[in-house]
This record gives structure tokens, sequence and C-alpha cells, in this order.
């Protein structure tokens, strides 16, 4: 009894253990499969990056979106890819006691305006009008390629804008707004021409959070520094500069970035939890809801980085002038098992006796209808 | 077995497939390079049935299937994520750039020559020309010096050889991107393909798979992008001299990856050949005719697609806008891509590709220059929503 019960054991441990590595290997097989259906299908990404102010007190805004600028061309995207529209009116403004430079830090640790910074549109082209056209491909033929956008089908698109804002409007250098109707409208545009695979909208402003309340396109995720009612702080001012240096939303959505590198696994749900309200003061808010993919398998350089898609090169084609003969792979062929039987010739007809058969046939046909032979 | 030319006739696109008596070993058909293919026959009872299954499997390899089709309709069809063959193919373009690059990060060490002039006349522009039909190509060349790869590479002992994993290629391409000077070239698509010549310090250089074994070929791609090949240099050049050492690059090998790769990307890809068939490879351009006509096919379909779901979304933001005026040369091109797209139609329906790959063509640009006119900015108008009235009994 004590032997068959061991031996049953033994049976039922054995077969748990077949059953456990055929799970794994299933389970790794759809792992794989699962892990391919929810990477994002782009191939390539683009950033625009928008400050909309002017004017020396509006140093952070700048600062902002160079800090932006600097992560993303880090990450990856090349200048080529990237739309950076800025006044541009700080590094070399006379009241900046440090010319050339631009300083999202206080006792001025980093430098964001750097040695490489190519600014698309600068100064007065900063306008409601040009960042349409830019979103919406509108542009005039003799636009040069560095100011366009231009992005396909599988393209990942980062929008950042940052400013003064409002419930429903964002004011572009004093002068203009944009709504949040109109900037729902163009990213529609957008997705009727295909114009991107999925985007990113982040809004750096008091009372952000309205300006992604009226998007219906798919595809969109949005973070905001702030919800509706509340103003967006700044972080630090520094007494050399005179400024505050930056705001405290991108300040510590900027070191949130620091940390990741093109190989980073980290997904959208740890950028949501950046600027809790204790550091923030204003609420970040963030909408998910026209996104297809859960946030939490969305990588942070899906947007901020470019990764590309790459596969092996497997083939080669022959430049041989003499005609090559690829065979194909040797596989078991299902006709096999029709052509069990040997090949042979076929069965003659006896054609002699067939002839004989007619002739017999017409002979009779003649002699019972022919009438008049 | 070559058939006379006279019973094909002009513009006819016709698969001929010819059934005869072979004794091939065991080789059940065969296909040509040139809208041909012979499907062995044999007597036996079943012996119809059975050709005829050959006879389709050979035409379903050579002609256009629903996986080509679907392909081509693959942004407008719901997202399928599991292939990456959707994903590869190049979209359809007016024209597209070609940059053949020379990257030598260590000059003090060798001294590169490679014959792209030749290479590019012998190889190339015969694959370009045969593919002509669908596009126009311009190919230009540089050689970039000092210009390494964004990823270390590791060293194995076993092989006394230095490997990029397979992970880390993604990482190759964007440092070296900015250097490629791509976005000056021109207007339409680029495709670059890059030769690498690792460093003395870094060679051999190999490119391993998923799995670790070194890939024949030593080069990738990326889709949409274009490809890299890493070429090491002989072991042997070093013994004679002293640095730096002169390399001439073998451009066939060479030009065999990057046209399997260029073939890649534009979507051509290695048929689906049906079993114990022997098919004779491309012909010296590197594209057989019906692999062109598959191709044309699929890119007329596409751009007749692309140009219809830009027109109907022009005419949705029209409807939804209603205070946006409609220049009359905006008109007559949405005419002008209307008339083309029912052409394109028909003429694909009668088997003339190529004047249905021109008519589907004029289509997406007349499409296209109509939906991106830069009249059509809606901001140019006055907004319903930014409009109040005020009155005062």
């Amino acid at each position: 009894m004590v032997t068959a019960f061991s031996l049953s054991k033994g049976l039922t441990t054995l077969s748990g253990l077949l059953l456990l590595s055929f799970g794994s290997l299933a389970a790794s097989q759809i792992e794989d499969q699962a892990e391919q259906f929810f990477r994002s299908g782009h191939t390539n990404n683009w950033a625009v990056l928008v400050c909309t102010s002017r004017f020396w007190f509006n140093y952070r805004h700048v600062a902002n979106t160079l800090s932006v600028y600097r992560s993303v061309k880090r990450l990856g995207i090349p200048d080529s890819h990237i739309v950076l529209m800025l006044a541009d009116d700080m590094a070399c403004n006379p009241r900046n006691p440090k010319p050339a430079t631009v300083f999202s830090h206080k006792n001025m640790e980093l430098n964001v305006y750097g040695d490489d910074v190519e600014v698309d549109y600068r100064s007065y082209e900063v306008t409601v009008e040009n960042f349409l056209r830019v979103l919406t491909g509108r542009i005039p033929p003799s636009t040069p390629r560095s100011k366009r956008l231009l992005s396909d089908d599988r393209s990942n698109i980062l929008i950042y804008m940052t400013g003064h804002g409002g419930n429903g409007f964002l004011k572009f250098q004093d002068s203009e707004e944009i709504t949040n109707i109109e900037l729902a409208d163009a990213f529609e545009q957008m997705w009727q021409k295909r114009r991107y695979n999925e985007l990113l909208f982040i809004i750096d402003t008091c009372q952000g959070a309205s300006m992604y309340e009226r998007f219906y396109s798919p595809n969109i995720m949005a973070l905001a520094s702030s919800q509706v009612g509340e103003d967006s702080l700044s972080h630090q001012p520094d007494p050399a500069i005179g400024v505050h240096l930056m705001d405290r939303y991108t300040f510590y959505v900027l070191e949130f970035l620091e940390e990741i590198n093109p190989a980073s696994q980290t997904n959208m749900n740890d950028l949501f939890q950046v600027c809790p309200r204790s550091l923030c003061v204003s609420t970040p808010g963030h909408r998910t809801d026209l996104f297809q993919r859960d946030p939490k398998n969305v990588l942070i350089t899906d947007f901020f980085g470019s990764v590309r898609k790459v596969e092996i090169t497997t083939e080669t084609i022959s430049l041989q002038p003499d005609l090559e003969i690829m065979e194909s792979r040797d596989k078991k062929d299902w006709m096999d098992e029709e052509l069990m039987e040997p090949l042979k010739y076929a069965e003659q007809l006896p054609v002699a006796q067939i002839i004989h058969q007619v002739y017999l046939i017409s002979e009779n046909f003649h002699l019972n209808h022919c009438s008049t032979c | 077995m070559v058939l006379p030319r006279s019973l094909l006739a002009q513009g006819d696109h016709v698969l001929v497939c010819v059934i005869f008596l072979l004794f091939f070993q065991d080789t059940m058909s065969y296909i040509g390079p040139e809208r041909t293919a012979v499907v062995r026959g044999f007597t036996h009872r079943e012996a119809f049935n059975i050709v005829g299954r050959r006879v389709i499997q050979v035409a379903q390899a050579m002609s256009l299937t629903e996986d080509v089709l679907a392909a081509a309709l693959a942004d407008h069809l719901p997202e399928d994520k599991w292939s990456s063959d959707k994903r590869r193919p190049l979209k359809s373009s007016l024209g597209y750039e070609i940059t053949f690059s020379l990257l030598n990060p260590d000059p003090k060490s060798h001294d590169v020559h490679w014959d792209i002039e030749g290479a590019v006349r012998r190889y190339v522009q015969p694959f370009l020309s045969a593919l002509s039909a669908a596009g126009n190509f311009s190919v230009d060349s540089q050689i970039l010096y000092y210009t390494v790869l964004g990823v270390n590479p590791r060293f194995d002992p076993a092989s006394s050889s230095y490997y990029l994993a397979a992970h880390s290629l993604p990482h190759v391409i964007n440092p070296v991107e900015s250097r490629l000077g791509s976005s000056a070239a021109s207007l339409y698509p680029v495709l670059n393909f890059l030769l690498y010549v690792p460093e003395l310090a870094h060679s051999p250089l190999y490119i391993q798979d998923k799995d670790g074994a070194p890939v024949a070929t030593n080069a990738f791609h990326s889709p949409r992008w274009g490809g890299i090949m890493v070429y090491n240099v002989d072991s042997k050049a070093y013994n004679a001299s002293e640095l730096p050492v002169r390399v001439e690059v073998d451009m066939v090998r060479v030009m065999e990856v990057f046209l399997a790769q260029l073939r890649l990307l534009f979507g051509i890809a290695q048929p689906q050949m049906p079993l114990k068939s022997l098919f004779s490879g491309p012909k010296s351009e590197g594209l057989t005719t019906w692999e062109l006509d598959r191709l044309l096919w699929a890119r007329s379909v596409e751009n007749v697609a692309t140009a219809t779901t830009t027109l109907t979304s022009l005419a949705q933001l029209l409807g939804k806008i209603s205070n946006i005026v409609i220049k009359d040369d905006v008109a007559s091109e949405v005419y002008r891509a209307v008339a083309a797209v029912q052409k394109a139609a028909e003429e694909l329906a009668s088997g003339r590709l190529a004047s249905a790959f021109i008519a589907s063509q004029a289509a997406v640009t007349s499409s296209e220059r109509a939906f991106f006119d830069p009249s059509l900015l809606h901001l140019l108008y006055f907004p319903d929503d930014q409009k109040f009235v005020i009155s005062s009994l």
C-alpha cells in the first residue's frame, strides 16, 4: 500500500512538473505575444515645444521649454524632429546678467540654453496661426523643412505648452489667445489626416486642465499642472538674475526625466505621480480616457525618447551574373500522401478495338438510316 | 522554355502557367522571373485536382493576395499590432531619396575607399530603374569621419571579437542620425544606408541576434528609415604595414545586403513559395516583374484609399466649420482628385497597372493639395464660439 501511495505521489509530482514546464512555456509564449501587443505601434517620434510668453519677467516659461527640449534631445529625438517655438528674448536680453545663458536651477547650476539649441519659430513668429499651421500641416509651400511637422500615421508626438493661461484659453505673447476648442479641433484635423499615432499633451499654465477638457480625438493622453480654478506656481527666484527660474510642475517633471535613459522601462503612471500637491501647491491632473493603451504599459520613452524598431537583416540577394536557382525549404508535402502509388503509364486505350467498334456502329447507322446511300 | 512574345498582347499582365512533364527529381514547379511559371504534370487518378491545386499555389505566390492588400491598407484597417510586416513598408510617395553613407570612426587606423559611384551605377541603378514606375528616385552618398555608433560594443572572450547585442541595436541609430544631414536633402522621404567600419580597438565587430548567434549579413534595418551594415576589415591586412591600413570595400557584398534591405523597406517580401518549387531568384536587377506588379497594385490601392479618406475628411471639416470659404483653385483640385480616383479604379479593374498607378498618384497629389491648402485654416475665419450678441431693448 505504501509503495503504491508513494508511486502515485511520484506520478502526480511528475505530471505536476510537466504541467508546470508546459505552463511556463505557454506562459512565456503568451507573455511574448502580450508584450508585442502592448507595445506602441510607432516608428518615429516628434516633439512640438511651445513657449507662449515673451518679456523678461516670463523667464521661467522659456526655461521650462528649454529644459524639456534638453531632455527630449538627450533621450534621442533629433533636432530635425523637434519644432521649438520660443520668443527667444531671454538669453540676449539686456537685463540678463549672464548673457547667452538661460538657467533652470538657482545658483546657476544648469544652463539649458547650451551650445546647440535650434529654435524653429522665434520671437514674433510664435503666433496662434503658426502654431495651428504647424499642427494641421496647412503651411505655405515655401516653408523650410525645419519648420514643418512632417509626422505620419506612425509618429508619436509630444506637445508641450507653457505660458499664461486661464479657464479655457492660453495667451500667446500678450496679444492673442488660443481656446481649448480650437486646440481640440486642430487635434481632430491631425487625426483625420492620420498625422499621429499617439499624442501626449503636457501643459504648464494656470488652470491648465481646462485646455484638455474638450479633446475628442482618439489616442490622446493629456497632463496639466493645475486644475480649473487653481494657479500654477513658480518655483524659485534667483537673487542674482532677479526672476523666477522655473515653474514647479516642470521643475519636478524635469527631475523625474533626468533619471530616465533611453533604455528605461518607466511608465506613464510614474509620470502622473510627479509633483504631488505638497510640492506643487496646485493639483496636477491628467486625462487618459481617449487613450487606447493602459498608461502602465506606456513607456516614458515612447514619447520623450526615440527608440527605433529594428530588425535583423537575414536575407541577401544575389548579384552574381548567372542565374541562381533558389530551392524552397524541404517540408513535408501533404500532396505526397495522395501519390502513394508509384507513377506509371496509364492503361493504354485499346485503340484498334475502338476503331473497329466505331466502324461497325457507323455501318449499322448507314444501313438503318440511310435510305439514299 | 521561352514563350514567343507575340503571344502576349501589349500591356497585358498575364501569368502564364505551363503544365509540363518534367522529370526533375522532386520538384513540382518552377517560378521564373518574368511572369511565367512551369508546373509539373503527371499521370494519376487525381492528376487534374492535384495539378490544379499546385497551379493555384503558384499563382498565389506570384500575384496579388489578401495579405498584400491588407498591408497596403494597414492604416485604414483596425489596428493589428501583431504583424511587423505591415509597419515596415514606406508609405507611398512621389519620390524617394536614397543616401549611402560610409562611417569611418577611426581614420588613423583605416584608410577606407569605396567605389560607390561604380557600385551605384552597376547594381543600384538597374534596381531603381526597374522600380522607376513606383516613383522618382535620387541617390547620393557621403563619407563621415569620426562618427561613432551610440552604443559601446561588448567583448566576447570566446571568439575574441566584439559584439552588439540585439537589444542594444535600437539605440544605435539616434546619435548617428543628426550627422547624416538627411533632413537637408529633400522633401521626399529619405532612406539611409550606412556602412560602418569599426575602429581598430573594436574590431572585429559582429551583430548578434536574439539567441546570441552572430548574424550572417552583419546588418540590421529599421522600418521607414534604412539599414546599417558593419564591415569588418580583414585581420590579414594589419600584418603588413603600419597604420593607417588601406581598405578597399568589397562593394558586391555590401550591395547585396543593401539591396535586400531596400527590397524589405519597400515591402517586397520574400515570396511565399509553394513547397518543392524552384524559384529562379530575381534577375540581376534584383526585382522580378511580378514583384513589381504586386508592388504597383498595392501602392495603387493604398493611394486610392488615402485619397478617398482625405477627400472625405475634407468634406467632414466643411460640414463642421460652416464659415470656411473654399477658393476656386481648391475646388478644382477636389474635382481633379475625384476624377483621378475614378480613373484609377477603372484602370485597376481592367488590369492596366501602369496607368492605374499614375492615376492614383495624381489623385493623392490633388487631394493632399486641396486638404492642406493654407487658406483652409479655420482660424482665419471668425469661429462661432467667439461671437456674441449684446442686445438691449
